[in-house]
């Protein structure tokens, strides 16, 4: 079956049956990535150009990555905001590009819906690799599979996502994502990292940690962005790994077998304790491998669309 | 020259005036109303208005001109003109231009410019100099070259001292000062701040930046017994605040821009940054509440904040795109679609909002139907269905959300300054 959309901008209005795809196609591809040649002819002749207007090394990598071994061409454009705002538009870059003829465009953007606006400038596949604090699909895409590969389903299985809920586009693909497959989505944060109307979205909050981990199996721990500090949504970084770190003790004091994600990359010591970031709990580096085959998956399944 | 207004509808509610008439209208001087004798009618050009109202010239007082300094979105010449298309007599602008409207010069230059026009333009003189909110503005100097009002929009007055000098200084030209309600603290947001702003992942403007403002506003009209006016109100507890305080006989006055009781947030869906402007969209309750006020007169006028940006500014990322947009050649047909056709406004009210009050809370004289009267008139027509398309706006800027949106009501001429502008013919009268 195909898939519903030409684009991937986002999970709010991607369907089950179009997530199922991607996490099972990812599947065929994580044997690629097994293999000694681990390359692909599937999108040969395909031009993918990764527009990068915001810094990002893994996220870039991933996708590159994953366009080399479906054999696509892919090309690196990477800007910093400063230069765009003093020079040429975002809507005349677009046009440039799209006049040397490319197939997809996988784009990194600090301001939301811009890969919306995209596919409103240029006929190519748009596959969001995060906008603002929107969206980033293939990060709860990645995150999906991880989990489903690890305890065998996604439905009815209760995720937390913790962290700094309202400024983070992984959060919200999670639970856009998460909630469309079918299972339990809380988040846990302090107060003033948990968006006013989050019930609304159907997810439970927790503003204490270790009912968080009593209540969960899985806990997606976000990254706390340093340079958010100063922004005053929570007193130091000690009182937020008092609050909300993830620690061996808080795991054992809540005596519990707990699955442990983080998208990276991980401040240790902050969100996570070293000894937690390296124990049996996390599956961290899994999550990363994952990326590369369920990128794979998106851009296969996009790009062989006509 | 004359002319002879067949078939009007005039329509004045200072007068309690509603009634089938004719017009005749010597030297731009109304000298007739009534039947009209064939020796009336003698040299003079006859109109048949087909029953079309004709209340006296609408007036938005809250326009953005943007000259000087941003002549390739508007300029005093195009302003008017799309404010007379728009059925407007008269409008104020606003001073956050560049330079800001805060000495006589510029002031005098603004007046000069429009001198000519059908259209005339009652400059809002910033109320601190550049708009700063560091020190009053030559109010006194400004009031004599022709401000109306003082404000400082785009920004509230910075903080409270600067605000109470405001008033107080004021007081004196019994002029009111305008203020955009946003506490900087909370600004700099893409929308309001609710269910669909988590959504969309944009930066969110909660609604209490405008309600802190608005309070504390409140607070100093009474404590100064200055004039505040709170332009394009969009919070329901704004609006609740303003009707308690209305009742307490504090002197405080608002106005609302029609996209804020049209349109909802749920409007910005799709990232259109022509759906971007400040106060943002706000929720359905806050619309309804806009509605309320109009009906039981918490909310004096409709504004349009008309906010004319080039297309190179609009297209863009959301978050980047300037705020505002074009309103001038939309809200008669949206009101009239939205609060007359939908019963929430009678006409009389309706013709209040456009006519009386904005010209009540700047002092400036009102047109009534008399003899010996200066004919400032706006003519219209309540059931005429169109479809709104910008590229006929006359306005040098097409930022309007309302592009192909089907109203009910239009306007059909104006006349004012011994000229009418009758179905797009503008003549010397």
């Amino acid at each position: 079956m195909p898939l519903s959309s030409r684009h991937l901008l986002g999970l709010e209005a991607t369907p089950k049956e179009d997530i199922k795809l991607f996490l099972d196609t990812a599947t065929t591809f994580k044997e690629v990535l097994e293999r000694p040649i681990k390359r692909v002819p599937t999108l040969q002749g395909k031009t993918v150009v990764n527009l990068f207007y915001e810094n990002s090394t893994r996220t870039r990598i991933s996708f590159e990555l994953a366009e080399k071994r479906l054999s696509a061409d892919a090309v690196n454009f990477s800007v910093s905001t400063s230069s765009v705002s003093k020079g040429e538009t975002f809507k005349d870059t677009i046009r440039n590009i799209e006049a040397m003829k490319i197939d997809m465009v996988v784009v990194r953007h600090a301001a939301a819906g811009t890969p919306l606006y995209l596919t409103q400038l240029c006929d190519a596949h748009i596959i969001n690799a995060g906008d603002g604090i929107h969206e980033h699909p293939t990060q709860a895409l990645l995150d999906m599979y991880s989990i489903r590969e690890k305890l065998g389903r996604l439905e009815g299985v209760k995720v937390c996502i913790v962290g700094d809920i309202a400024h983070s586009r992984v959060a919200l693909s999670n639970i856009f994502g998460l909630k469309t497959i079918g299972a339990e989505v809380s988040v846990c944060g302090p107060a003033t990292m948990i968006p006013r109307n989050i019930k609304e979205l159907g997810v439970k909050v927790f503003y204490n940690i270790d009912e968080a981990i009593q209540e969960n199996e899985v806990l997606n721990v976000l990254r706390i962005q340093l340079e958010r500090k100063a922004g005053g949504n929570f007193p130091t970084l000690r009182e937020y790994h008092a609050s909300y770190g993830i620690t061996n003790e808080r795991l054992e004091k809540n005596g519990k077998d707990i699955l442990i994600l983080h998208p990276g990359p991980i401040n240790r010591g902050v969100e996570i304790s070293s000894e937690v970031a390296d124990g049996s709990h996390q599956i961290i580096l899994q999550q990363v491998t994952n990326g590369v085959a369920v990128r794979m998956a998106v851009l296969y399944l996009l790009g062989t669309q006509n | 020259m004359k002319i002879a207004l067949k078939n009007c509808q005039l329509i004045q509610p200072q007068q309690k005036i509603n009634k089938k008439s004719n017009l005749l209208i010597e030297d731009g001087i109304i000298i007739k109303i009534g039947n009209l004798s064939a020796e009336d009618l003698k040299n003079a050009e006859v109109f048949d208005l087909k029953e079309n109202f004709v209340a006296p010239g609408f007036f938005d007082m809250h326009v953005h001109l943007r000259e000087p300094g941003r002549e390739d979105e508007e300029t005093v010449q195009t302003g008017c003109d799309a404010a007379a298309q728009g059925g407007f007599t008269g409008i104020a602008c606003m001073p956050n231009t560049e330079p800001a409207l805060d000495s006589a010069e510029v002031i005098s230059l603004i007046k000069e410019k429009a001198k000519n026009h059908l259209v005339e333009v009652f400059p809002i003189g910033a109320a601190t100099v550049g708009r700063k909110g560091e020190v009053i503005s030559p109010m006194a100097e400004l009031f004599n070259a022709g401000a109306v009002g003082f404000s400082d929009d785009g920004v509230a007055i910075k903080n409270a001292r600067i605000l109470k000098t405001s008033l107080e200084y004021s007081t004196m030209f019994d002029v009111p000062v305008i203020e955009h309600c946003e506490d900087e603290s909370l600004a700099g947001g893409a929308m309001n701040e609710g269910t669909t702003s988590t959504f969309l992942g944009l930066p969110p403007i909660p609604s209490v930046a405008e309600d802190l403002i608005v309070m504390r506003d409140i607070l100093m009209a009474e404590y100064t017994g200055g004039k505040v006016h709170i332009a394009h109100m969009s919070t329901k507890k704004s609006a609740q605040m303003v009707r308690e305080a209305k009742a307490k006989g504090i002197r405080v006055t608002s106005e609302v821009s029609p996209h804020h009781f049209t349109l909802t947030e749920e409007a910005v869906k799709g990232y259109n940054t022509n759906t971007k402007m400040n106060p943002p969209l706000r929720s359905q309750e806050d619309v309804e509440a806009m509605l309320d006020g109009l009906k039981d007169g918490t909310i004096d006028c409709i504004a349009s904040d008309h906010a004319p940006h080039s297309l190179e500014e609009k297209e863009m990322e959301f978050e980047y795109a300037p705020n505002g947009i074009v309103g001038l050649e939309t809200q008669i047909g949206l009101a009239l679609t939205e609060l007359y056709h939908k019963k929430v406004l009678t006409i009389e009210q309706l013709v209040e909002k456009f006519a009386i009050n904005p010209r009540k809370i700047l002092n400036l004289p009102i047109c009534k139907f008399e003899i010996g009267e200066k004919a400032n008139l706006t003519i219209f027509d309540v059931n005429e269905i169109w479809s709104v398309d910008i590229y006929q706006f006359k306005s040098k800027s097409k930022n309007s959300p309302f592009n192909k949106r089907l109203l009910k009501g239009k306007t059909t001429g104006v006349i004012n300054q011994r000229k009418m502008l009758l179905q797009g013919k503008l003549r010397e009268i």
